[in-house]
């Protein structure tokens, strides 16, 4: 797997992987589904996807023997992107049934969304729908071509809250509350939202990670 | 801030065509679904649902090549329903693609399948579809097999008991209103978007985009599903390519005669989102296009 295009989409059997996957494909990127660690380190860039319930996410992880290879593949500094569930399995902890540990990658909690709003209005969870991001770092590479207050599509009943607010890119309004939609912290970005569902500014997004991920092995030579 | 409403073109399929009936029933061929598909990405769907609507009578689910091509190519939700009845068989539609399933009949006769369903695949994985018709003395009971058959369960009470059984979306449709274009029920879909703390999908009856904004703004929809209106609005600017893909099953002669419907005022997406955008509803737009 020694191509420069290649990239992990890391396996921890739960999740629709193949839309991560179609929309590397469809931006020129070349996508690998595993979970095999050896295969992973050898990826020019690495995503992790997922969807479902945090403490399951964490068993399997550990099962498989992905923790360390997560930690190991950001550590060499290479692009790696986390998506919906691979935003929050990021953070230190997670209250989502019950009190779980996360990666701890990014310093902070994930909470679900409370169960009114300020003016006692029942709030509908999950999020299911478009919603907009307003983006805190107007420089990050991966935000090209994206305008402030662009609509993405979100499927979640839990958000991040990052201790260190200098890692929030992209903020969201759900129910009345401003909350984290998206990280960025050195060669890390996740997002809470779903690019590939997120039609054609979505895929912009697919598009320059895939630029990030070729600009920076031309660099490494 | 108000909620950011979803536009969801639904698309009824029997064998390899598009079709759309009156009160679920008296099917039409419209034409090929994968070109009716890729025609509401490109002009802006948040999300397209796929219904085999003759899967209950056969027991299948006969979707997973349309779904399978439609993913590669369609970068927005899809969401998947029509005879599905175990776990085996959602997680054979989610592999083809889908990011959604739609259960109706399977959840009724046995509802602890959405509670399965939700702990294995994510609640916002599982929509409930409710089937509603209106009884002489004001009920509503819920009805499968697209309205054919009499379950004797109360709307009101299902809606809320999938909620707590762990569904992520309910559909709710009235076969009263389907197809018929005199706008949706808002008793029907007002009632359950305001007992239940998930999202609620209105569908059946939109005649005209007024109808649309008015599920929206009256009976409180977080989605509306709309069917004759984009279609026929799609059949007007591409009938020529249509007649030459539409054959095989069904009653075709309606395209051949190149009639409309007469109480359907098609609309484009575009037009839709512009049109809502205009009354204050919020709903995505490429801010290219409202620029």
């Amino acid at each position: 797997m020694n191509n420069k295009r290649s990239v992990a989409i890391i396996d921890f059997k739960m999740g629709n992987l193949f839309s991560v996957s179609h929309a590397c494909e469809h931006v020129g990127l070349f996508p690998v589904i595993t979970s095999d660690r050896k295969l992973i380190m050898e990826c020019a860039a690495a995503i992790l996807p997922g969807v479902g319930a945090f403490g399951e996410a964490m068993n399997n992880l550990e099962k498989l023997n992905l923790v360390e290879t997560i930690k190991d593949f950001i550590a060499s500094d290479r692009p790696f992107l986390g998506i919906c569930l691979g935003l929050q399995l990021l953070f230190s902890r997670s209250e989502e049934f019950g009190e779980h540990k996360g990666l701890d990658i990014i310093k902070g909690a994930v909470k679900r969304f409370p169960e009114k709003d300020e003016n006692n209005k029942l709030v509908k969870v999950p999020q299911i729908g478009w919603n907009r991001i307003n983006i805190k770092k107007a420089n990050t590479a991966l935000m090209n071509g994206i305008d402030n207050e662009e609509y993405m599509y979100f499927v979640h009943s839990y958000y991040v809250l990052p201790d260190n607010a200098e890692t929030t890119l992209t903020v969201t309004n759900y129910a009345g509350l401003d909350y984290c939609s998206g990280v960025h912290d050195g060669n890390v970005t996740a997002f809470q939202f779903h690019p590939e569902k997120s039609a054609r500014k979505g895929l912009r997004i697919y598009y320059n990670y895939k630029n990030i991920v070729l600009r920076r092995n031309k660099h490494n030579g | 801030m108000a909620k950011t409403v979803r536009i969801i073109p639904r698309l009824d399929i029997k064998g390899p065509n598009l079709v759309k009936g009156i009160h679920l029933e008296g099917l039409r061929v419209m034409g090929k679904p994968e070109q009716f598909a890729r025609y509401y990405y490109e002009t802006g769907a948040d999300e397209l649902l796929y219904m085999d609507v003759v899967a209950s009578l056969y027991n299948r689910n006969s979707l997973h090549d349309i779904i399978m091509r439609t993913a590669r190519e369609i970068f927005i939700p899809l969401t998947v329903g029509g005879g599905l009845r175990t776990i085996d068989d959602i997680c054979e539609v989610l592999r083809a693609g889908a990011d959604k399933v739609v259960l109706n009949t399977a959840a009724i006769n046995n509802p602890q399948i959405v509670k399965e369903a939700s702990r294995e695949f994510g609640s916002s994985t599982i929509v409930i579809a409710i089937e509603a018709i209106r009884q002489p003395d004001g009920r509503y009971l819920a009805y499968t097999d697209n309205g054919r058959q009499h379950t004797g369960v109360d709307v009101f009470e299902w809606a809320k008991k999938v909620a707590e059984l762990g569904a992520g979306e309910i559909i709710i449709t009235s076969v009263d209103h389907e197809g018929t274009g005199k706008g949706y029920d808002h008793h029907l879909t007002g009632t359950v978007a305001a007992s239940v703390p998930i999202p609620v999908i209105a569908h059946g009856g939109a005649g005209n985009k007024q109808h649309v904004k008015e599920v929206i703004t009256e009976a409180g929809a977080d989605a509306v599903s709309v069917a004759s209106l984009f279609h026929y609005d799609f059949i007007a600017g591409h009938r020529h390519q249509l007649e030459l893909n539409a054959e095989g099953e069904g009653n075709i002669e309606f395209l051949k005669s190149k009639r409309g419907y007469s109480k359907i005022e098609p609309i484009g997406l575009k037009e839709m989102k512009l049109y809502l955008h205009s009354c204050g509803v919020d709903c995505r737009q490429e801010l290219s296009e409202i620029q």
